[in-house]
């Protein structure tokens, strides 16, 4: 068994996109600080920089567009207007306006509402669920644990857009199924995350400390690990969140996600393919509001997984 | 060999459990599958129904169904479409060389790219070079392949011209044109694979070069270049490799999209084309064989382990 142990540890890093999980950046923060000597543990921790909170103000306006989308002073995303049609940027449309000459800005703003709902639900579903069997498989060990695992090394085993797909196509789609689906397929990789973290933290001092001083067991897992578990399993929802965003778009492409003329992003960059040559614009600017979303979420995650790094934290 | 006998029984497991899964799929329909199978139209005649219950023995009892249809696949035979008539490995081997082609071809390329960018970034760590490359891979972490397929018919077929926007040609018909029409959706998959491989090179790369065998290497005056990519490129490489392996079912889901978008005659577009029509027999053959193919595939890779680190082959710990 021994012997397996990097490939289980190197696939503990990937669950996800591959951007990296912990033991990479441990190495990453350590080294670098320790070879260059130039960025010392203060500059990558502590204050937050400026990128972090422009980050964090774009992710809470893509929200707040999810959410208020219909009450905002915009032009209906779903009238077309011939005359406008695959009109750049302009004081009638600012972002300009489609094939069928529909307002873009207003639809990037309303399609923020299907991106928002689907990644928080399914990340909120697999967070949950994943977590919960995570960490008490990664609490109580033994043979429960073995058998989980095995499952959910099996869930893994099928490519997950492939899944997605052949899942929907037997189980119907929209809005709620999507979600659905999506929180479900995501549970094993929450699993292993909670269990990587929950195995970490069990072998910390204050673990030790807490069962010597003869806590109940009950007692060491909701006052001492779940606590500490949390955070960076939390840290990684939102690097998954990204990774729904990407997922919703990819169905949308195909044709797959929620019905036409509702807008998404994904649905707008697919529908921009044919007029790539005379109407750019049609392609960048849900490509834009897409990439600066999981950027944000990525750049956010990442840097909230190092603050609450065990070995960053220089404890 | 060790590693074979232990690893062998668990691979077969799992992909019985991923076969029965892949089975079960028919029992999430609602409704009678072999109305669904026909479609409104031809369920109309209760005799063709009939003959598709018949055929897909919806009458026996599950566990029986599962071992006449597991017999059957592992035979090659995975059914016959109802909606094009064609078997469904027939189909699938007409397009899977597409598919292999274009996956390998983006692997190649990502690998090509990441091992000299991964290196110097964790040669010169925390320098210009480093910045640079650290900080573009993060961004193109955020960069799904479909984005980029947009933005790669945009830039080189739309304005410069320089490659045909859609449609393939078969390596067998014209090697030339073959290339030119399937470098396009490799580049689309291959850069963001490049961002995830160079990322993690760096960062093991970075550890491997803190060991005092490379201090020692250097003391002996070994040039530089032979010290990185002799001496320090294999021990890095362990994460890499398992990571290119899990990576292939990114590359297979990346595969469906751009199939799509550049129009090729692939796996991923007869998945897509067949949960469009209904074609669900056709449906289950293809889940089939990529979960299999990722399966096996992962399986190789563990078992290229053992040919490159002679911990594993000497059966003992690894304390890295």
């Amino acid at each position: 068994m021994a012997a397996l142990q990097p490939l289980d540890d190197a696939a503990d890093r990937v669950v996800g996109l591959g951007v990296d999980d912990q033991p990479l950046a441990d190495t990453d923060a350590v080294s670098v600080a320790a070879a260059t000597g130039r960025r010392g543990a203060r500059g990558r921790r502590g204050r937050k920089g400026a990128a972090f909170w422009l980050a964090v103000g774009w992710l809470v306006l893509v929200a707040f567009c999810g959410i208020a989308a219909t009450w905002l002073p915009l032009q209906d995303p779903n009238t077309p207007n011939v005359i406008a049609r695959l009109d750049g940027p302009n004081p009638d449309n600012l972002l300009g306006a489609d094939a069928l000459g529909r307002d873009q800005l207003s639809r990037i703003v309303h399609a923020a509402r299907v991106s928002v709902v689907v990644s928080v639900s399914a990340v909120g579903i697999g967070m949950v669920v994943g977590g919960v069997i995570g960490t008490a498989v990664g609490y109580v060990r033994g043979r429960t644990e073995t058998t989980v695992m095995a499952a959910v090394d099996v869930l893994a085993a099928f490519p997950g857009l492939v899944l997605l797909l052949v899942l929907l196509a037997y189980v119907g789609r929209s809005l709620t199924i999507i979600s659905l689906v999506i929180g479900f397929l995501s549970i094993p990789i929450y699993t292993r995350v909670a269990r990587a973290n929950t195995l970490a933290v069990a072998q910390r001092e204050f673990v030790h400390a807490a069962h010597t001083m003869g806590a109940r067991r009950s007692r060491i897992l909701f006052r001492e690990i779940i606590p500490n578990v949390v955070p960076p399993v939390a840290a990684f929802a939102l690097v998954a969140m990204g990774l729904v965003i990407v997922l919703e778009g990819s169905l949308a492409l195909l044709g797959l996600s929620i019905e036409p003329p509702d807008p998404t992003w994904g649905g707008m960059i697919a529908a921009s393919k044919p007029h790539l040559d005379e109407a750019p614009h049609t392609a960048l600017v849900p490509s834009a509001a897409m990439f600066l979303t999981v950027l944000s979420l990525n750049f956010v995650g990442d840097t909230l997984r190092r603050s609450f790094d065990v070995k960053d934290s220089g404890l | 060999m060790r590693q074979l006998l232990i690893r062998l029984p668990m691979m077969v497991a799992t992909l019985l459990v991923v076969s029965f899964l892949t089975f079960l799929l028919t029992t999430l329909l609602k409704g009678d599958p072999a109305v669904l199978i026909l479609g409104p139209e031809g369920a109309q005649d209760p005799q063709a129904v009939a003959a598709v219950r018949e055929d897909l023995r919806l009458d026996d009892p599950l566990p029986t169904r599962y071992v006449a249809w597991l017999g059957d696949a592992v035979s090659g035979d995975l059914g016959r479409s109802y909606r094009t008539g064609q078997s469904v490995t027939e189909a699938i081997g007409e397009r899977l060389p597409v598919t292999l082609e274009i996956g390998v071809l983006a692997i190649t390329i990502a690998l090509a790219a990441s091992i000299p960018l991964g290196t110097l970034s964790a040669f010169r760590a925390g320098g210009a070079a480093d910045r640079v490359i650290t900080g573009t891979s993060f961004g193109l972490l955020a960069v799904p392949s479909f984005m980029m397929a947009i933005l790669l018919i945009w830039i080189l077929a739309e304005w410069l011209g320089w490659l045909p926007a859609t449609g393939w040609v078969r390596l067998t018909d014209d090697p030339v044109e073959n290339l030119r029409t399937a470098i396009m959706p490799a580049l689309a998959l291959a850069i963001g694979e490049c961002a995830v491989y160079t990322r993690l090179l760096r960062a093991d790369m970075i550890t491997t070069l803190q060991q005092d065998s490379i201090t020692m290497a250097r003391a002996k005056g070994i040039p530089t270049r032979r010290i990185l990519f002799r001496h320090a490129l294999r021990p890095s490489s362990f994460s890499l490799m398992t990571v290119v392996g899990l990576q292939v079912g990114a590359i297979i889901g990346g595969a469906v999209i751009v199939e799509q978008l550049f129009a090729l005659p692939g796996i991923g577009r007869l998945l897509v084309d067949s949960i469009l029509q209904r074609d669900l027999i056709m449906v289950q053959g293809v889940a089939l064989v990529i979960a299999i193919s990722f399966v096996v595939i992962n399986f190789i890779v563990d078992l290229l382990y053992t040919v490159l680190d002679p911990r594993i082959r000497h059966g003992r710990a690894a304390t890295a």
